[in-house]
Parts: structure tokens; sequence; C-alpha cells
């Protein structure tokens, strides 16, 4: 089974690297470009074929390393 | 009193720790690297500035499960001086023994130069030496030193007087309100972003750090009444 995770930067949370990415854009002329935000996409190779017992597990790996929930969010999805 | 100097792979503030305490305090240090598994022996863990695993994922992330990490937590509940510098204000708090995170200055630049620093909480275990108030100089070395705690945990951490260092003058990371590094709620763990280490003696460009060992020394001393046979 495949798991995607996405962990984002939190809405409260500054997003400087977003920042500098959306005014390279404008300078390139991309002046529809609102807010640009930049997060990480992990994808994992699980061993199991057990679907609830996977996103418990990948809740427990998101809270515990793939995302700090003091800055970040998270979310995944499960394929196969 | 016995310091100890973690080492994981790819810190290098380890020797300069190391070497502040022998030229500030001149007592016994060893380095402790990642694996151990035994702090029992040390009053004082230094946990060192540096890149540990290379900041993967984030700055801290993977080393706060280092083996050590476990003696780091115990020695915290049993009140021991704790105190990490740059990457290990990182690791303290992506380990939870410190509140907040450190994201991206918002320059995004890696800023490196002296900075002054306003003394909000002198009575730490690792401040004591210095006046409350008192505006020190201690060089900054990092890209991702932005302190950043939602509302509700700031309020929380200025009621517990648990903010140790405000940067005075120029913010140089964005961090909130000003925070250059902070405490636990019982003032035996402490973090900052600035480098006491790289600040020990004048020729260095400032003298200032030198005083956060000789505090420790000093708590550590009034602790277990050691003041009286010195």
């Amino acid at each position: 089974m495949k798991a995607k995770v996405y962990v984002t930067i939190k809405q409260n949370v500054l997003d400087p690297q977003g920042n500098a990415v959306q005014g390279a854009l404008h300078t390139l002329g991309f002046n529809e470009v609102g807010k640009v935000r930049i997060g990480k996409y992990l994808e994992l190779d699980l061993d199991t074929n057990d679907r609830a017992q996977a996103e418990e597990q990948l809740k427990v790996m998101c809270e515990k390393l793939l995302a700090n929930t003091v800055v970040e969010d998270y979310r995944f999805e499960l394929e196969g | 009193m016995k310091f100890a100097v973690l080492v994981f792979p790819g810190s290098n503030c380890d020797i300069d720790c190391y070497k502040a305490v022998e030229d500030t305090v001149g007592e016994q240090v060893d380095y402790v690297f990642h694996t151990a598994t035994d702090l029992s022996a040390y009053d004082a863990i230094l946990v060192p500035g540096g890149f540990s695993y290379g900041d993967y994922l984030r700055c801290g992330a993977i080393a706060q499960f280092a083996p050590v990490m476990a003696e780091v937590k115990k020695a915290a509940e049993e009140g021991k001086f704790i105190l990490g510098i740059c990457n290990g204000f990182q690791i303290l708090t992506e380990a939870g023994l410190l509140p907040g995170a450190l994201i991206r200055n918002n320059s995004l630049k890696f800023r490196c130069h002296q900075v002054g620093l306003t003394v909000e909480n002198a009575k730490t275990g690792f401040t004591n030496d210095f006046a409350q108030g008192e505006v020190i100089t201690i060089p900054i070395a990092h890209g991702e030193g932005s302190y950043y705690v939602d509302d509700e945990t700031l309020a929380a951490l200025k009621a517990n007087d648990q903010i140790v260092f405000r940067y005075a003058g120029d913010n140089p990371n964005g961090s909130v309100d000003n925070i250059a590094g902070v405490c636990n709620e019982a003032g035996n763990v402490v973090g900052m972003m600035p480098h006491p280490e790289r600040a020990v003696k004048e020729i260095l460009g400032s003298a200032d750090g030198a005083r956060m060992f000789t505090s420790v020394l000093n708590a550590w001393r009034e602790r277990n009444g050691a003041a009286s046979i010195r």
C-alpha cells in the first residue's frame, strides 16, 4: 500500500519561502498569483494491506515525526 | 560539577562548548555521544549547535529520537541543568522539553553576527550571574531561528516568566515577541538561538557568554551546599 503525506505550514504561521516565491512569480508577470504556501510531500511504501491499521499508524508517524504540529498541519492519502 | 556536551552526527559547536566550560569554570566536562544511555553522572547537559542529522526533515526532528534523548528527558525531570544552543534549542523544542518551534528566518538568510540580548529572566540556572534587564552581546549563526508560539502559549510563557532572552534592537529572524531564548516551567531547561560558547573572551568580540557557565556553577553550588566548603 502506498501513502502520500502532505505537510503544510499552519495558516497563522509566516511562510517566508512562500512569500519569496510569490514575489518571484509576480516579477515573471504572473500577477494573478495571490498567496503562495510551501509545504512538504512524502511518499511512503507501507508493508500492509490493512487500510484501517495503515491510517492509524500514519497518524502516529505524522504526530511523532513527519510534522511538527506546533507549526505544521498534515494530511495523507492511501492508495492500493 | 560535571558537564556533558552531547555529540550528534552533524554537531559542530560541541568543541566550542567543551572549551567554553574548560575556560570559564574549569569544571569536569565530557563529550557524550548520541548513542549514550546513561547521563546519571552529569549535573549539567549542554546540547550544542550544528546540523544534527543534516537538518533532514526539520532541524532537530530526527535528533529528538536519538537514544541519549530519553536520558535528557529523565535529567530534565530530575531538575538537572540543561542548555540547548541553536540546533540544541531546536532539538529541545522538537523533543517537547521546551515549548514552541523554530522556523525559517523571515529574511530567508543565514544570519551570522553579534546581537544585543536583553536578559528577561535572571533567575534561571543559566542566567543568575546577569542582572535582570541587562543587555549583553552574544553572536547568532542560524538560518532557522525564528521562534514561534501561538498566542495562548505566548501568554503562558509571559505568565510563568519563561522568556529568558529577547533581541535588543533589531530582531534578526522575525521571532514572536522578539524572543531569543526560553526556559521550561521549572527553569532548569533553557534554550536559545544565540551562541554564548562563542562569546567567552573579549578577543572573541564579547565575554558576556561566560556568565552563563558561571551562572550554572553558582546554581549547582547553591543546590548542593558546596559554596560553604569552597
